[in-house]
C-alpha cells in the first residue's frame, strides 16, 4: 500500500520536474538566441553601420536606408490602419446588433488574423502594385502591411473597449447623451490605454514582417532615404534577409548587427506597451 | 388621488424574447410624489422602471406592447428619440456609476453636451448642495470621483441626475449597495428632493418604501397586484398576496 | 419637443460600419485574386497533374507542376515544429497554470511574449547560424539547408502560442472539478492527467491546430534555412522547399507577369490559403464551443 503511494508520489514529482524544465527552457532558448546574435553582430553596430547605405563591400555597408524605410512605413501604417481598426472595433462593440452579419464579420476578422502573411503579399502585389500601379512604393508596402495588421488592431481594440464597464455607458445615456457622445467622452478615454497597447503590439508585428514586402518587390537595392510615399524603399527585416541570404560570413555579421537594431526597436516598443498597460491598470480600477 | 399624472403605462406588456417580464400593466405615476415599486426579486420592477426612460432599448431581444405616456405623449415608439426623453427623465442606478473623471466633470458633463451655457461653477455647487454632498467635497471638486466612498458616489450620481433639471428621477434600488448610514443619507435626500422632482424608486426593502414613499406599487411575477397610498398598502392592503408579502410570508 | 433621431449620429454609425466592412473587402479581395489567377493556371495545367504530380519544376524545361513535393516539404516543417512546440508548449502551460508562483508567471509570460514577437527573419538567421552548424557537427551528412533546422526554429516560434492558448484552456476548467480530484486523494499528476487535460481537451487541440496552421504558413525562417529544392522526401536533413518559400522564390526572380510561372504562385497560394483557413475556422469553432461550455 505504502509502496504504491510512494510510487504515485514519485511519478507526480518527476512530472513536476519535467514541466519545470520545459518551462524554463524557453528562457534558456531566448538567452542563447540573443547571445548568438550579440556574439555575431555586436561589434558591427557602430555609427558607420547606422549611417551608411548598403554596399557590396561588407565593411562599408550600413542600414541607414532600412531604418528610414522602416520609420516611414511605420508612420504610414499607423495613419492608415489605426483609424480604420479602431473605428471597426467601436462599431462591432458599440453599434452592431448581435446578429448573423456581425457574427460573420467577427469570424472573418479572426480568420484574417490567421492568414499567412505571404498571402497578404500576394494581395498587395496584385491590388496595390499592379492594379493601382503604385509600383514598389512605400505607399504600396504600407497599404499591404495595414491590411495585415488590421485584424490585430481590431481585436485588441475590441478587448479594450469591452473592458469599460457597461454601467459607465448607462450613466451617460441616463443624462441624455447620444451614443457617440457616450463613446467619445467616456468609452474611448477609458479604453485608450488598452487600445494603445494593442496598437503598439500590432506595429511591432508590422515592423518585423518581411514576406509580404518581398512579395511586393521591396527587396531591391535602395541606397537612399525615401522622401515621399511614392519612393521605393527597404526596411530593416528586408535588409537583414538580404544579408542573410548571401553566402559570405561577413554579411552574416552585418545581418546580426541589423537584427540587434531591429530587436532594440521591438523591445522598446514592447516595454512601452507593458508600461502603458500597467499604468492604466492603476488608473482605472473598476 | 386628484394630483396631476406625469407618467402612465397603458396595457403594458414587456418581454425578453418570449418570456414576459411584465404583463398587461396599467399604472399612473403622480407628479411630485415619491412612488415606490416593491416586490420580490425577479418580479419585473427594474424592467418596468427602465421602460420609463427607454433604458431597455439597449437589450437586444427586448420587446414592448402597449403604451408608456410621459405628460400625455406616447414615448415608446421608435420614432421618438430616447435621448430627448432621458434628458427629462433622469436615472440613478443600483451600483454607483460615476464617470472616471473629476467630481466637477461628472456633474457638468450632462448639461454641457446638451448645450448648457450658464455658470458652470454655480450649477455644480448647487447640484452638490441639493444632493447633500457639497460640504464633503467642496475642497476637491477636481479630484477623481472614483476616490469617493460608495455612499458619496451614489449622492454624486444623484447630483449628476439633478444637474439636467429633469422632471422625473428614476431610482433603481439606489441604496442596495450601501451601508445603513449611507442609506439613511440617501433616504433623507429623497424626501427632500420630492418637493422639486417626481421620484420613482424601485426597492426590495419594504421598510424603505414605507419610510420614504407616498404611493406604493406591489408587483408580483410580472403583474401589478396592488397600487395605492403607501399608508394604506402597508396597513390595510386589499389583496391577500400584498399582505403576505409585506408581512414577510414570502419574498 | 421630441426630435427625430439625429443625423450626425447616423452618419458616424455609417462611417464606423464601413471601417468594419474593410475586413470583409480584404477577404473578398484575397479570394477573388487567388481564384481568378488560379483559374488561368488550371486552363493550362490539369488539376490532376497539379494535385498528384510528384515533380515540381515550373521554372525549368520540361516544366512539371506537381505540388506534392512542396506539400511534403511544408508538412515536414509542420510535423517537425509540432514535435518541439506541442510537448514544450503543453508542459509550459501546465506548469504556468498549476505549479508556478505569481512571480514565476511574471517572468515566464513576458519571455514567451518576446519569443512570440521576434520577427521570423531573425529565427531564420538563428537557424542558419546556430542550429544548422550544431546539427552538422552531430550528423555530418546534414545539408547546409535542411528541414530539421527550420523545423526547430518554427517550433520555437509557435511554442508561445501553444503555451498561452493551452494555459487559457486549462484555466477555464472550473476549480470545483479539480478539487473533486484532489478530494479523492489524487496527486497533482493524477489530477492533471485524469481531470484537467480531459476537461480542457478540445481547447488544447484547438491550440495545436492554430499553432500548426501558423507553421504551415510560415515563410521567412523556412526560406532562409530549409532551402529551395522541391523534393518528395521525408528526410529532414535534406534541403527541401515549402509552398511559402516557393512563392518567395518566384517573387524574387524576374518572372514575367501573366506567364504560367507567374500564375503558379496563385495556384500554390490558393492551396496555402485554403488549408490554413480550414484549420483556423475549425480551431476557432472548437475554441468557441469549449468557451461556451464553462462560461
Amino acid at each position: 500500500m505504502n509502496d504504491i503511494l510512494s510510487r504515485r508520489k514519485l511519478k507526480a514529482e518527476i512530472f513536476r520536474i519535467i514541466a519545470t524544465i520545459s518551462t524554463w527552457s524557453s528562457i534558456i532558448i531566448l538567452i542563447i538566441l540573443l547571445g548568438n546574435i550579440a556574439w555575431d553582430g555586436l561589434s558591427k553596430v557602430n555609427w558607420t553601420f547606422l549611417n551608411n547605405f548598403p554596399s557590396r563591400f561588407p565593411h562599408k555597408a550600413g542600414i541607414k536606408a532600412a531604418i528610414w524605410g522602416s520609420i516611414w512605413m511605420l508612420a504610414l501604417v499607423a495613419i492608415i490602419a489605426v483609424p480604420i481598426g479602431v473605428s471597426a472595433a467601436i462599431y462591432l462593440e458599440e453599434y452592431a446588433k448581435k446578429n448573423k452579419l456581425s457574427r460573420f464579420i467577427e469570424i472573418n476578422i479572426a480568420n484574417l488574423a490567421g492568414v499567412p502573411s505571404i498571402i497578404y503579399g500576394i494581395l498587395g502585389l496584385t491590388i496595390f502594385v499592379r492594379f493601382f500601379q503604385l509600383d514598389r512604393s512605400l505607399l504600396a508596402g504600407s497599404l499591404t502591411m495595414s491590411l495585415l495588421i488590421l485584424p490585430v488592431i481590431i481585436m485588441a481594440a475590441r478587448e479594450a473597449i469591452k473592458a469599460v464597464p457597461k454601467s459607465i455607458r448607462l450613466g451617460a445615456f441616463a443624462v441624455g447623451a447620444t451614443r457617440w457622445q457616450t463613446i467619445q467622452s467616456h468609452v474611448l478615454p477609458a479604453a485608450t490605454p488598452g487600445i494603445f497597447t494593442g496598437v503598439i503590439l500590432a506595429m511591432s508585428r508590422a515592423i518585423g514582417e518581411t514576406a509580404p514586402l518581398i512579395m511586393i518587390g521591396a527587396l531591391t537595392y535602395v541606397a537612399f532615404v525615401p522622401e515621399n510615399i511614392n519612393d521605393p524603399f527597404t526596411t530593416l527585416p528586408i535588409q537583414i534577409y538580404n544579408w542573410v541570404s548571401r553566402p559570405q560570413v561577413e554579411f552574416h555579421h552585418l545581418a546580426a548587427a541589423g537584427i540587434i537594431v531591429l530587436l532594440v526597436v521591438l523591445l522598446t516598443m514592447n516595454a512601452a506597451a507593458i508600461l502603458i498597460r500597467n499604468r492604466s491598470l492603476k488608473k482605472y480600477k473598476w | 388621488m386628484n394630483n396631476k399624472i406625469i407618467i402612465e403605462a397603458k396595457n403594458l406588456t414587456l418581454r425578453y424574447g418570449k418570456h414576459p417580464a411584465i404583463r398587461d400593466c396599467n399604472i399612473q405615476i403622480l407628479k411630485n410624489k415619491v412612488t415606490a415599486i416593491i416586490g420580490p426579486s425577479g418580479c419585473g420592477k427594474s424592467t418596468l422602471l427602465r421602460t420609463f426612460n427607454r433604458m431597455n432599448d439597449f437589450i437586444d431581444n427586448f420587446n414592448i406592447e402597449g403604451e408608456v405616456l410621459f405628460e400625455g405623449k406616447v414615448i415608446n415608439h421608435s420614432d421618438m428619440d430616447p435621448v430627448e426623453i432621458r434628458k427629462r427623465i433622469g436615472m440613478v442606478f443600483q451600483k454607483p456609476n460615476p464617470f472616471p473623471k473629476s467630481i466637477f466633470d461628472n456633474i457638468i458633463w450632462g448639461p454641457k453636451i446638451n448645450g448648457f451655457i450658464g455658470n458652470q461653477q454655480e450649477l455644480v455647487e448647487n447640484c452638490l448642495i441639493d444632493a447633500g454632498l457639497f460640504d464633503e467635497v467642496k475642497d476637491r471638486l477636481n479630484s477623481s470621483a472614483m476616490e469617493l466612498s460608495g455612499g458619496q458616489q451614489q449622492r454624486l450620481c444623484i447630483a449628476r441626475a439633478i444637474a439636467m433639471k429633469p422632471e422625473v428621477i428614476l431610482m433603481d434600488e439606489p441604496a442596495s449597495a450601501l451601508d445603513p448610514k449611507a442609506t439613511m443619507k440617501i433616504e433623507e435626500l429623497i424626501k427632500k428632493l420630492k418637493k422639486s422632482y417626481t421620484i420613482i424608486i424601485v426597492t426590495h426593502n419594504m421598510q424603505q418604501a414605507a419610510r420614504i414613499s407616498d404611493n406604493t406599487a406591489f408587483l408580483y411575477e410580472g403583474e401589478l397586484i396592488e397600487y395605492g397610498k403607501t399608508n394604506s398598502i402597508f396597513t390595510k392592503p386589499d389583496k391577500q398576496q400584498t399582505e403576505d408579502y409585506i408581512t414577510g410570508r414570502f419574498g | 419637443m421630441f426630435r427625430q433621431i439625429n443625423l450626425k449620429e447616423k452618419g458616424i454609425e455609417i462611417f464606423l460600419s464601413l471601417s468594419a466592412f474593410v475586413s470583409i473587402l480584404t477577404t473578398m479581395g484575397i479570394i477573388t485574386i487567388l481564384f481568378a489567377e488560379s483559374f488561368q493556371f488550371f486552363k493550362n495545367v490539369s488539376p490532376v497533374e497539379f494535385f498528384f504530380g510528384t515533380q515540381w519544376e515550373p521554372l525549368l524545361v520540361p516544366k512539371s507542376f506537381g505540388i506534392l513535393p512542396l506539400l511534403s516539404g511544408t508538412l515536414i516543417i509542420v510535423a517537425g515544429s509540432a514535435l518541439i512546440s506541442i510537448p514544450f508548449g503543453v508542459l509550459t502551460a501546465i506548469y504556468l497554470s498549476q505549479f508556478a508562483s505569481e512571480k514565476t508567471r511574471n517572468i515566464i509570460k513576458p519571455v514567451l511574449e518576446i519569443l512570440a514577437g521576434i520577427p521570423t527573419v531573425v529565427y531564420g538567421f538563428f537557424a542558419l547560424s546556430f542550429i544548422t552548424p550544431i546539427l552538422r557537427s552531430i550528423l555530418p551528412f546534414t545539408e547546409v539547408f535542411n528541414a530539421a533546422s527550420a523545423s526547430i526554429v518554427v517550433g520555437i516560434m509557435i511554442l508561445p502560442m501553444v503555451a498561452s492558448l493551452c494555459d487559457d484552456a486549462l484555466r477555464s476548467v472550473p476549480r470545483s472539478l479539480k478539487e473533486g480530484g484532489y478530494a479523492l486523494g489524487s496527486t497533482d499528476f493524477e489530477v492533471i492527467k485524469g481531470v484537467l487535460i480531459p476537461s480542457s481537451f478540445s481547447g488544447i487541440m484547438a491550440s495545436f491546430i492554430l499553432a500548426l496552421s501558423r507553421a504551415f504558413g510560415e515563410t521567412m525562417a523556412v526560406t532562409i534555412a530549409a532551402g529551395a529544392t522541391p523534393k518528395l522526401t521525408i528526410n529532414p536533413l535534406e534541403s527541401i522547399q515549402t509552398m511559402t518559400s516557393y512563392i518567395v522564390q518566384v517573387s524574387l526572380g524576374d518572372t514575367p507577369q501573366g506567364g504560367i510561372e507567374y500564375q503558379t504562385i496563385f495556384a500554390v497560394g490558393i492551396v496555402l490559403f485554403g488549408v490554413t483557413l480550414l484549420m483556423n475556422i475549425f480551431a476557432n469553432w472548437v475554441m468557441n464551443r469549449y468557451r461556451e461550455v464553462y462560461e
